[in-house]
């Protein structure tokens, strides 16, 4: 899903929507789009709260335009409001679910790769099949939100280590920890699910 | 010293990522040389990232483009007034 960031394409749009070209918001917005969206499905577990949440930020983007200073990358900047625009939606339902609560233990629950050798074949060609891209859909949507939402910026939107931990306002080795297990999980939620869904079982199983 | 498998799996995703010291990185590395299973969470972890990367996985709702859009003209036409 990745749009590779382009901070000169950044700063010369913003310098010329502040000149009075304003239509060029829509090009600057565009690359965001996308992992704005998930970042904000991913909290609030409704696609048509996320969508109206992601219309909400672009335009608190806009308006704030003049407040970013380009410390950090715009997209990261861009994801940081989509995200206090998600929880302040979260705060006014008191709805923060608690699994995210329960995850929040950094150092409870088994996260070793144990018995995850079954992807090791798994060839991207399986991607062709409309179901095994929704039991990876399922399986990221299945993650304790704090986990999902590293994943989608590491994993899915190919954010750094440090422009995701801006971006959720977590520090580094916190990004680090919950990437590896967010990757461990995964595996485990799909690995029985391939098995079942795999027509070349005996090539991709047979040597365990 | 020589590692062992479950110190290998602790680091496997910062091995991936290329976040692991020199030294770290060659202990892994001659670990792995040797072990069929940690080869395999190892082939098994990167298969998953390159997955679960792909474009199809998190697509759009129908729509969703040309309704911010729509929204955001009205914004800087009413800001313009």
């Amino acid at each position: 899903m990745q749009s590779k960031p382009n901070p000169e394409f950044d700063a010369e749009c913003i310098r010329r929507i502040q000149a009075g070209e304003k239509h060029l918001f829509h090009e600057l917005i565009r690359p965001c789009e996308k992992p704005v969206y998930f970042l904000l499905l991913s909290l609030l577990r409704n696609e048509t709260e996320a969508e109206d949440a992601a219309q909400e930020t672009a335009i608190k983007v806009y308006r704030n335009l003049h407040l970013f200073r380009g410390e950090s990358q715009f997209r990261t900047w861009v994801l940081s409001i989509a995200r206090n625009e998600g929880l302040a939606r979260l705060r006014k339902t008191e709805r923060r679910r608690e699994d995210s609560l329960d995850a929040m233990t950094e150092n409870s629950g088994d996260f070793t790769p144990a018995a995850l050798t079954s992807w090791r074949e798994v060839p991207a060609e399986e991607l062709e099949r409309q179901e095994v891209r929704t039991l990876i859909r399922q399986a990221i949507d299945g993650l304790p939100e704090i986990y999902r939402n590293v994943m989608l910026l590491r994993d899915i939107e190919e954010m750094d280590v440090r422009e995701t931990a801006t971006a959720l306002e977590i520090g580094e080795a916190a990004v680090k920890v919950r990437l590896h297990r967010a990757r461990a999980m995964m595996q485990r939620a799909l690995a029985p699910r391939l098995r079942e869904n795999t027509p070349h079982r005996k090539k991709l199983f047979g040597w365990l | 010293m020589r590692i062992d498998c479950k110190h290998v799996w602790k680091h496997i995703s910062a091995y991936i990522d290329g976040d692991v010291d020199a030294s770290l990185r060659a202990e892994i590395d001659k670990h792995l040389e040797t072990c069929e299973i940690c080869s395999a969470v190892l082939d098994s972890t990167r298969n998953l990232v390159i997955l679960v990367a792909d474009d199809r996985i998190f697509e759009l709702p129908a729509g969703f483009s040309e309704r911010l859009h729509a929204r955001l003209d009205r914004e800087i036409s009413l800001e313009g007034d």
